[in-house]
């Protein structure tokens, strides 16, 4: 009996040696491990931790996620105090010196990327969930796409100088095809542009600047406070009185009270997918776009007839 | 720029000095060609001190405001970063929150001394990261009772070998509830095995040293903790005239995922240390010691795309507990728990709990009791709890109460471990 245990043990603690050169990154959310697998290709082995169709902010901080923080050589992190609510304790347990803040393994994002609504004055919970940091939904903008990739780039080839030029490769590959991809969302959205629209929660900024649509309000009265009525009266009015038909909505939250508001003003819930895996067919970050934009565009024509 | 002055001065007079004297032993030509080379110092010297001159005056010059919005079309490393308000020293600041516990209770029970309306506890949290190695946590808890360090602790979390380090004053890893803060409780109030056995609102809780590691391998999360403490509570009380008689804690917890939302987490716990009571099986002269036994389950269903809406979770903690001295082993008193709760809505969670346990003194007396509970999260720094609860002790007063408890935080709480 004790000689079975043994050997048990013995393989349990053996098995992080077993493993091969590849680069284990694990990432918070499945944008930046599409990203990572672009970039990284068969020398890395990424995780990504929640999925496209959760809702980032609210993640369970599971013992399974620690084991994969445990025996990471990179993570790569949303930052903006996005992950605030659940990776802090992943850190901790995961015994992991080289993945945490400051080390070499750990990258946050967002350190090259434009942000958007950084508050400013006195900031307090009377303003809902809000980001000190600015919007953390910042990947959701191509240009920042760009900018990940050329961080995440960076990292994998100090990680692994032997492969720089690997990455380097691969890098100016998904930097063409995400050209490329630019150029026919920019096209399918050019009719659009100005259109006014309203989302559920403050998750496209980036995305609608960078297309041109206008956001005139939010189904949240704050950033993370649930629909209230006075709140819903009051955008069902402004809807009308300035001609917004569509309404964008996150996978994760409930379709009521937007589709309330769509049957007053005669208009079209639409759900994005805010992530990669947010919808199967946005399978990965450049598909992401080809899937909203072409949903998005869709929409856009029933609602303003253009 | 005063002093680049002076240097520049210097340099032409360091050069004149030593640079002109093997001159006087040089034909006029050579001369002219010194005088060339020193001409052509003190011009790049004075271009290099304007250069310089230039960039102090810039750096004195106030800056306008960062522009949040603007982005350089070719961004560097560290630009867009630096827009956030992070500029100043409060950066080092730790996290900070104060949890308050105010609880109402109505009805009758006459084992119970709880006020009818009290702000139980308050708690103030200061949390941040010590340097490269490890992070504190403190919490201090004010209650009518006075001010005390509820847990304090270091923890070094980039040990080698998968090892976790913490010491300081920390609940002990019995258990589940155990662990657990007031305000992350599902109830309003403890379960009775843990009033009986466990320690009560205070727990298992002193100074101590805990080491845990994971156990790596491909079936499940595994992680074992050991621990030892030496301090005073409802429990253990260590001997002031035999310091090395300590409280060992240990824990064995395994974990895993069933479906992407539905998990398993099963503890078991042991812990033996000197006892806070004396045993009547014994004479004053023995120092008696209390042996815990422990077990829990824990269900947990959280569909990912629902998950602000939708949550089940069931628990269950069995505890033994008995005294033990050299060649004598006291009788067993057992008690448990099992709870379940359910989110139906955003904001709304209800559950029933069952409670049995035996009295560590006297394990032939068992009270029972039962719980129906609703919570309600304005916003999840804000709850509100309306609580039933119906006890029969086991020397027979029977209590019906209703609690009714609002826990409300401000400040920055860090996340809890899962």
């Amino acid at each position: 009996m004790i000689r079975t245990i043994t050997l048990f043990l013995a393989l349990a603690l053996a098995v992080p040696s077993i493993a091969n050169a590849q680069l284990k990154v694990v990432t918070t959310t499945e944008d930046l491990g599409s990203l990572a697998r672009d970039l990284g290709g068969d020398k890395v082995a990424v995780t990504a931790l929640a999925k496209g169709y959760q809702d980032p902010h609210f993640v369970d901080p599971k013992p399974s996620f620690i084991l994969a923080v445990s025996r990471a050589d990179l993570l790569i992190v949303v930052g903006r105090e996005m992950e605030i609510g659940w990776l802090p304790p992943l850190l901790t347990s995961s015994r992991n010196a080289k993945i945490q803040p400051g080390s070499k393994g750990y990258l946050d994002a967002s350190a090259t990327v434009k942000i958007l609504e950084i508050p400013t004055g006195q900031i307090t919970r009377a303003m809902g969930d809000v980001h000190p940091l600015g919007n953390p939904h910042y990947w959701l903008e191509p240009g920042n796409g760009r900018r990940m990739a050329q961080a995440i780039k960076d990292k994998l080839a100090e990680l692994s100088p032997n492969d720089k030029a690997y990455f380097e490769q691969r890098y100016a590959d998904f930097d063409q095809r995400l050209a490329a991809g630019e150029k026919r969302w920019d096209a399918a959205m050019a009719p659009y542009k100005g259109t006014k629209i309203v989302t559920y929660h403050r998750s496209w900024p980036n995305f609608m600047e960078r297309f041109g649509l206008n956001v005139m309000g939010y189904v949240e009265p704050k950033p993370g406070i649930p629909p209230s009525p006075t709140h819903t009266i009051e955008l069902i009015d402004e809807m009308k009185r300035q001609g917004a038909k569509l309404i964008v909505v996150e996978p994760y939250f409930d379709l009521k009270t937007p589709q309330a508001i769509s049957n007053q003003i005669g208009g079209k819930v639409l759900v994005l997918a805010p992530s990669v895996g947010g919808s199967k067919e946005a399978a990965d970050y450049i598909k992401l776009f080809d899937y909203d934009i072409a949903q998005l565009a869709t929409a856009l024509k029933q609602v303003t007839g253009k | 720029m005063g002093m680049f002055r002076v240097r520049h001065g210097l340099v032409v007079a360091v050069l004149l000095v030593f640079g002109s004297a093997p001159a006087f032993a040089q034909a006029q030509p050579d001369a002219r060609a010194l005088q060339d080379q020193i001409d052509q110092l003190k011009k790049e010297f004075g271009e290099r001190i304007a250069a310089l001159e230039a960039k102090l005056a810039a750096a004195q010059t106030p800056m306008p405001p960062p522009t949040p919005d603007v982005v350089p079309a070719t961004p560097p490393a560290t630009a867009i970063g630096s827009q956030a308000p992070l500029g100043n020293a409060k950066v080092f600041n730790p996290d900070m929150s104060v949890i308050a516990n105010f609880i109402g209770v109505a009805g009758k029970n006459d084992h119970s001394d709880q006020p009818s309306l009290g702000l139980s506890e308050v708690e103030a949290a200061f949390q941040a990261i010590v340097d490269p190695y490890a992070r504190a946590d403190f919490f201090l808890a004010a209650s009518p009772e006075g001010l005390e360090v509820e847990e304090g602790f270091i923890t070094f979390n980039t040990l080698p070998a998968g090892l976790l380090l913490k010491a300081g004053k920390m609940r002990a890893e019995f258990g589940k509830v155990n662990r657990m803060h007031t305000h992350i409780l599902p109830w309003a109030d403890r379960p009775l095995v843990t009033q009986n056995l466990v320690g009560g609102e205070e727990g298992i809780s002193m100074p101590g040293v805990s080491v845990s590691r994971l156990i790596q391998n491909p079936a499940l999360f595994l992680e074992a903790t050991g621990e030892a403490y030496y301090g005073f509570g409802d429990v253990f009380a260590s001997r002031e005239d035999e310091k090395s008689k300590l409280t060992y804690v240990g824990r064995l917890r395994g974990y895993r995922d069933i479906t992407e939302g539905t998990n398993i987490d099963i503890g078991g716990s042991y812990a033996f240390g000197p006892s806070a009571q004396d045993v009547d099986a014994l004479p004053p002269s023995v120092n008696s010691n209390t042996e815990l036994f422990g077990f829990d389950a824990t269900f947990r269903y959280r569909p990912l795309r629902r998950a602000i809406y939708k949550r089940f979770q069931a628990r269950t903690e069995l505890v033994w507990s008995r005294p033990r001295s050299t060649g004598f082993v006291g009788e067993r008193a057992f008690g448990y728990y099992g709870s379940g709760e359910y989110q139906f809505a955003r904001r709304w969670f209800a559950g029933a709990r069952y409670d049995q346990s035996a009295q560590a003194l006297d394990p032939s007396l068992v009270d029972k009791g039962g719980s129906f509970f609703l919570t309600y999260w304005p916003s999840e720094f804000n709850q509100i709890r309306g609580q039933y609860r119906r006890t029969n002790y086991g020397d027979g007063v029977k209590a019906n109460e209703f609690l009714f408890q609002m826990n409300f935080s401000i400040g920055a709480h860090g996340a809890h471990v899962f």
